[in-house]
């Protein structure tokens, strides 16, 4: 056995013993070394800063995304807080507008009021004015009937001797006697002279 | 070795020693002697004949061109996806943001902190891709080798993290800060830094880096050996063995598939492993205490 394994191990380039794969050959710490630099240098400077570079830009975005969010957010509140305020004020408004209409309707209804009391008060005036008219009238009337009264009471005073005042008073007093059963209208102690 | 040949059920002259970890060695060197039949995994696989540059420091091989192969697809890859990365990510883009991801929050940032591992996060995410790829071809058909399984790429990461945790310790404490720092931890009692000083020293010299690369290499050397192990005796069995020892070859086959994925989830976790003890080591020369 022995001489078959020597011969096989001299086919081969050289003695290939267990211990050689704890030591490396110095063909093998070149090309080792080959491949991790040229690895190591893409991975450095090609790689690596590229991947960084989109996981910044993501970062970045996603921060930018809630920012902007964020902004959106506080606009929105911002527009309801306004809008708020705005009803706020429209409903401010509109009670001063109903207040407004109010007064004004209380306005108009006094106006309205006094308008109708002054009318009343005219109406009434005239009236009284128009009583007094037909009173003057009627006394006008009377006073010229008061005339002819007179003129009557004339003759028949010239019919009886008016000697003492005791009996003109008592003529004068038939007279008026006479007059108010003939006549209702009362006219009394106006016809006493003449 | 003939009675295999010959058909006769007599597995006992090669079985024993399959699973024994010094034999194969001894079983390739039989089994090619005999030109062909099973050809059993050995140390000879990692150091393939030359292509180019036979015997000269620039030697390629086997070896070197899977990792040539692995790091044009690792930077293929990479490199689209950064040139198509956009701000809403599609699928890919989100697998690869998964994956930096991974090394940025997972690994630097649970050992180091936010802070502080910003600025190692390019070296540890470069680290961990790279034994990723590189031990992933161990389960590549054609590749079939981890790119790791040599030790001069694991001993180059060591080496790497090696100088980053010395220039890191001694920029933040001075060099004899550093040391002292890391020999003579506080709280020991005095006498015992007897004991601690050297072993500390060694520790930040040559153990850590020594174990990040031994325990890479070793882990994908072995799951090398357990996959050829499986396949070219499932192979032997299916073609070459005696029909009654077809049923074996489905018993290594099916050993065969669980060990790729097992190798699967071992690439994965070396280089989580790799990534995870650089942080660790970055992060103790960084600390006030030790």
């Amino acid at each position: 056995m022995p001489t078959v394994h020597s011969a096989v191990l001299a086919a081969e380039d050289s003695a290939v013993e267990g211990i050689d794969l704890l030591i490396p050959a110095w063909y093998d710490i070149i090309w080792s070394s080959v491949v991790l630099v040229i690895i190591a240098i893409v991975f450095y400077k090609y790689i690596l800063p590229k991947f960084q570079a989109v996981l910044d830009e993501r970062t970045e975005k996603i921060e930018g995304g809630l920012a902007q969010a964020e902004t959106a957010q506080a606009e929105a509140a911002a527009a309801l807080e306004e809008y708020h305020q705005q009803l706020q004020e429209a409903r401010t408004e509109a009670a001063k507008i109903r207040e407004e209409a109010r007064a004004e309707g209380s306005a108009i209804v006094a106006e309205l009021r006094t308008k109708a009391q002054d009318d009343a008060t005219r109406i009434l005036e005239t009236a009284h004015r128009q009583v007094e008219a037909e009173r003057q009238q009627a006394s006008i009337s009377l006073r010229a009937d008061v005339g002819s009264l007179a003129t009557e009471l004339a003759s028949k005073i010239v019919g009886e001797s008016l000697e003492d005042h005791a009996r003109q008073s008592r003529v004068v007093d038939r007279f008026l006697a006479d007059l108010e059963s003939e006549n209702t209208a009362g006219v009394g102690s106006n016809g006493q002279e003449g | 070795m003939c009675p295999l040949k010959s058909g006769t059920p007599d597995p006992d002259p090669w079985e024993s020693p399959l699973f024994t970890l010094a034999a194969p060695l001894t079983v390739v060197a039989s089994a090619e002697g005999e030109g062909g039949g099973f050809h059993a995994p050995s140390i000879t696989d990692f150091f393939p004949p030359a292509i180019f540059f036979e015997g000269t420091i620039f030697e390629f091989n086997r070896v070197m061109l899977i990792r040539v192969i692995m790091t044009i697809l690792l930077l293929a890859i990479f490199v689209i996806a950064a040139r198509r990365a956009k701000l809403v990510p599609g699928r890919f883009q989100n697998a690869i943001e998964m994956i930096l991801d991974f090394v940025r929050i997972n690994i630097v940032g649970e050992i180091m902190g936010e802070e502080r591992g910003r600025r190692y996060v390019p070296m540890i995410t470069v680290i961990f891709l790279t034994v990723l790829t590189f031990n992933i071809s161990g389960v590549i058909p054609f590749m079939n080798l981890a790119g790791t399984a040599l030790i001069g790429l694991p001993v180059m990461l060591a080496l790497w993290v090696f100088v980053t945790y010395w220039v890191a310790g001694i920029r933040k404490h001075g060099f004899g800060g550093y040391l002292k720092a890391n020999l003579f931890p506080p709280g020991v009692p005095k006498p015992i830094y007897v004991i601690v000083a050297p072993i500390e020293l060694l520790q930040i010299l040559i153990i850590r880096p020594a174990s990040l690369a031994i325990r890479l290499m070793a882990n994908m050397v072995a799951g090398h050996i357990m996959l050829v192990l499986c396949f070219s005796a499932t192979s032997y069995f299916l073609f070459e063995a005696a029909p009654a020892l077809k049923a074996f070859g489905v018993l290594t086959f099916a050993g065969g598939f669980a060990f790729t994925l097992f190798e699967l989830l071992v690439a994965a976790l070396q280089a989580y492993i790799f990534g995870l003890l650089a942080s660790v080591y970055i992060n103790l020369s960084l600390d006030e205490e030790h």
